[in-house]
């Protein structure tokens, strides 16, 4: 897998996120209370709600739109909700926070 | 025979020697170097010999008839220089030594911050043996205080032990809570409170500056600015393997020596063991896998075949009393679901992590009797899948029920007072139902308990739940969210009652069943501890929802909208100027004037928003507050000074009202009027407080809204002057964040706990100027301006995005 170095861990607030750009879109990457890092699109399912806006409490993200509800290691809405997110290999690696290649030459979504 | 060079009498390498002379007493002869003037002792007692629960003769691992009987050659106190690899010779202070086989156990060395006042006397690491007995020299001095820089397992030793010989001591730690690398917040929170309790004062987020002192060391200075007075400073932030002797000797060395599964380095007869080594990119600091290293490398010099592997570790800290255990990896990783359980009353906190059906890691606080079971279980990669119900119980579990949340309230004594309003106690509600109150409108009758504020109305209710048992059939209060069982208005009143002032403490002492709640619970809680800890806790922006944390309303398309304040509807020429300027340099979509008399800029991106604030801020706009739960607009008419009916100057009242009141939080949004005269031309009877100026004096009314449902004010009070108005407004914005539910507009709020109750509290002349004095203090925290706040390049970069490939990526 061929890793891009995307910025530092401390640069992502604690149960928070940062969003990056990419050409096919916003790639949102979550930082948990226990320092594990997540990525997935910046996209809800529902209406397209900027997902790295949402509260982020234990691996879950809450869209700061309509509340829906995803579990970051699967992209699945939770809940009665039907849908989900894509998500991206991302890892840590000396403070410094590494995204899978892959991720920005995704198609469209 | 052949020769064995051993640099550092450390643990790892003095296990090395006990397992050579066990399997081959005759096979090398051995020549021993120490820096320090002695030999193996063990490092990790070196805890409580600080304390004093020890002594160092209790901890040598070595003595001198154990070298001899086994011909070493010790040379202790002797440095070692350098290491010529041609002749194969290690170079001491005092001779050179030859070898066949040489072991580097050069152990690490304490990380000391190079900050200004690092070098004075006084300041010390906590390594070895004489670092021990400095600090307890140092202890020696009556009324003396010390600070310890660094809140991981060695700082907390050191910190637990000088506090047991007597000393003042703060602890100082960077991170959000204590032993971060091996503790989650939960059991930080517990650990922190537990060494309080002990006396040692504990400051998280504590960045420190500067040590003070001329010829000795005076003291610590906080980046805050926060000055500690200090006769011993206490350095513990890490250790940095020692590999400067490997490196000059030309071994390949990266974060450390590196070696093989077999222990060896680059050079085949040079070897390394312990916190000196880098194995497949790990490096080693607790002492059970500098054990297994120095078997497998015993095992190598003895010619069998062995091979090192990393594997799961735990940690325990060595202070009497504190009782944690955290193995595993609890953190990073993907697919995995927490059990978490807490006990508040015992100050229990237990978490496992699972992963495929089997447990990865934990950690435990307060009681840590099963913790071998469940290392065992991670270790051995134990199916959990058929006890995974129970495991959380431990192996001892015996089915028994889970904790009754009665007990508390039936534990209670009959004189404990339930209804702090109307000065109810236990005994007289449980005899209101012994004498035939069946519900809670009964009980109120009978004993006016939760007739008012009705914050107790949970305790009631579990009161007749208890006294009749199964023939009450309660309504039962809605719990906050699927965290907890609590309603808003228990966690209120714990929150109060048990002084909780930080989230993890709310969600250890009252039983969370999440890690670190939901979406629902955490702007909740986080409101409730600011609104009623101002000074003691800090606003989390991670426990706030999206508006709140980014100062600005979010769009449906994902931008925002800015809106200045416009003090009762006032502007002038200079502002209007400066908003038509940002709205054509940031290009903002749609420009709306409110129904709150301001201008709204609609359509700005998120990363413009710094900027377009600064702009602003340049000509004395502030932030409106649009898109909080706090004070919105004071809406105005012209009053007196203009309006032929006028009778009062609403203009000027609104103004002060809205200087006063702006920047703080409350449940929810408050908006204002101030109408000139009864024709109410500022519409102030549709607004959470709403004043209507009349010949006499002012007329104010509270619970008005037009939202979801549309509302008009009841009267509260009738006053004469402009004074008088205004502490009235502030005394019920302050009782309305002192008791709201979050998320309750006023009229709801009022709706619970009645006028009748609000109009009496607010009568009381001391009650009121109280309240008024909690609402400043408050605000000497939170009336700041966010925009200016956010105009730093730190700001700038927090609200762009981490990372843009859109431009490389077209190239």
């Amino acid at each position: 897998m061929n890793w891009i170095d995307i910025g530092a861990l401390d640069d992502i607030p604690l149960r928070g996120a940062r969003r990056i750009k990419t050409q096919s879109g916003c790639i949102a990457v979550f930082r948990t209370a226990d320092d594990e890092v997540f990525a997935t699109g910046n996209r809800c399912a529902h209406l397209g709600g900027p997902l790295s806006e949402g509260i982020v409490h234990d691996r879950k993200v809450t869209c700061p739109l309509h509340n829906w509800v995803y579990d970051l290691e699967t992209g699945k809405a939770q809940g009665a909700d039907e849908g989900g997110i894509p998500t991206y290999a991302v890892r840590v690696e000396d403070g410094r926070v590494m995204l899978d290649a892959a991720a920005l030459a995704r198609d469209a979504a | 025979m052949q020769k064995l060079v051993v640099i550092g009498a450390g643990m790892a390498s003095g296990r090395v020697l006990e397992h050579l002379f066990e399997t081959d007493p005759d096979a090398y002869d051995v020549t021993l170097f120490n820096a320090e003037p002695r030999g193996n002792y063990n490092r990790i007692m070196l805890s409580p010999v600080l304390s004093g629960e020890k002594s160092y003769d209790e901890i040598v691992t070595h003595d001198d008839d154990w070298y001899g009987e086994r011909n070493i050659t010790c040379r202790f106190g002797e440095r070692v220089m350098g290491i010529d690899r041609a002749r194969k010779v290690v170079i001491g202070e005092h001779g050179e030594a030859p070898y066949d086989k040489l072991i580097l156990g050069t152990g690490s060395d304490p990380f000391i911050i190079p900050i200004e006042g690092h070098d004075l006397p006084g300041v010390i690491s906590y390594r070895d043996l004489d670092d021990t007995n400095a600090m307890i020299e140092a202890s020696g001095a009556p009324g003396g205080s010390a600070v310890v820089i660094g809140g991981g397992l060695l700082g907390l030793e050191a910190a637990a032990g000088l506090r047991l010989r007597g000393m003042e001591v703060t602890v100082l730690h960077l991170a959000g809570h204590l032993m971060e690398r091996q503790l989650d917040e939960a059991a930080g929170y517990l650990l922190q409170k537990d060494l309080e309790k002990r006396g040692i004062t504990v400051l998280t987020g504590a960045s420190t500056k500067a040590i003070r002192g001329t010829d000795q060391v005076e003291g610590v200075t906080l980046e805050d600015g926060t000055e500690i007075d200090a006769g011993l400073v206490v350095m513990a932030v890490g250790i940095r393997p020692a590999a400067t002797l490997a490196k000059e000797a030309g071994l390949e060395v990266g974060k450390a020596v590196k070696v093989d599964a077999q222990m060896q380095t680059s050079d085949p007869d040079i070897y390394a063991v312990g916190e000196c080594v880098e194995f497949d990119g790990t490096l080693f600091g607790l002492v059970a896998p500098l054990y297994e290293q120095a078997r497998v490398l015993a095992r190598t010099l003895a010619g069998e075949e062995d091979a090192f592997v990393v594997k799961q570790l735990s940690t325990k800290l060595k202070v009497t009393g504190c009782d944690l255990f955290s193995a595993g990896d609890f953190a990073e990783g993907e697919g995995r679901e927490d059990i978490v359980f807490r006990d508040p009353a015992r100050g229990v906190y237990k978490r496992l992590v699972i992963e495929d059906d089997k447990l990865v890691g934990a950690v435990m606080y307060g009681d840590t009797a099963d913790s071998n079971w469940f290392f065992g279980l991670i270790k051995d990669g134990t199916e959990i899948e058929e006890m995974r119900e129970t495991l959380i119980f431990g192996p001892g579990f015996q089915g028994g029920a889970a904790a009754d949340p009665m007990a508390a309230v039936a534990a209670l004594p009959p004189e404990a007072e339930i209804c702090g309003c109307n000065g109810v106690c236990k005994g007289q509600i449980v005899d209101a139902i012994q004498d035939g109150a069946t519900d809670l409108g009964t009980v109120k009758t009978a004993t006016k308990a939760s007739a008012s504020c009705g914050t107790c109305t949970n305790l009631v209710e579990q009161l007749l739940s208890v006294t009749l048992g199964a023939d009450y059939a309660g309504q039962g209060a809605q719990p906050v969210c699927g965290c907890t069982d609590l309603s808003h208005e228990d966690v209120r009143r714990l929150i109060k009652s048990q002084e909780l002032k930080s989230q993890p403490a709310v969600w250890q002492e009252l039983a969370w069943k999440t890690p670190n709640g939901c979406h629902v619970c955490r702007p909740a809680i986080n409101y409730y501890l600011l609104a009623d800890w101002p000074l003691e806790y800090a606003d989390d922006p991670q426990s706030r929802f999206v508006n709140e944390r980014n100062h600005a309303n979010i769009q449906k398309d994902g931008t925002y909208s800015v809106v200045p304040r416009m003090w009762g509807g006032l502007t002038n020429a200079d502002e209007l100027r400066a908003i038509a300027d940002a709205a054509e340099k940031y290009a903002v979509q749609t420009v709306k004037v409110t129904g709150g008399q301001r201008i709204d800029l609609l359509g700005v991106k998120k990363e413009d928003l710094p900027a377009i604030w600064s702009d602003l801020n340049a000509a004395g706009l502030v932030s409106g507050h649009a898109y909080s739960k706090g004070l919105r607009t004071v809406k105005t008419c012209v009053g007196r000074e203009h309006c032929r009916f006028g009778t009062q100057d609403s203009t000027a009242l609104g103004v002060q009202l809205e200087k006063r009141l702006w920047g703080s939080w409350t449940p929810h949004k408050v908006k204002l009027g101030v109408s000139g005269c009864p024709r109410n031309c500022a519409e102030a009877t549709c607004k959470d407080i709403g004043i209507v100026c009349v010949e006499s004096g002012f007329e104010i009314g509270v619970g008005g809204a037009a939202g979801m449902d549309v509302k008009e004010v009841e009267p509260l009070v009738k006053v004469a002057t402009e004074d008088e108005a205004e502490a009235w407004v502030v005394a019920f914005v302050q009782l309305y964040r002192e008791h709201a539910k979050y998320l309750d507009r006023a009229y709801k709020w009022i709706a619970k706990v009645g006028l009748d109750w609000v109009r009496e509290t607010l009568s009381d002349d001391a009650t009121r100027a109280a309240l008024v004095e909690r609402f400043d203090l408050s605000q000497s925290v939170y009336q700041k301006d966010p925009w200016a706040e956010r105009s730093d390049a730190k700001t700038r970069r927090d609200y762009a995005p981490l990372a843009d490939f859109t431009l490389e990526a077209a190239e």
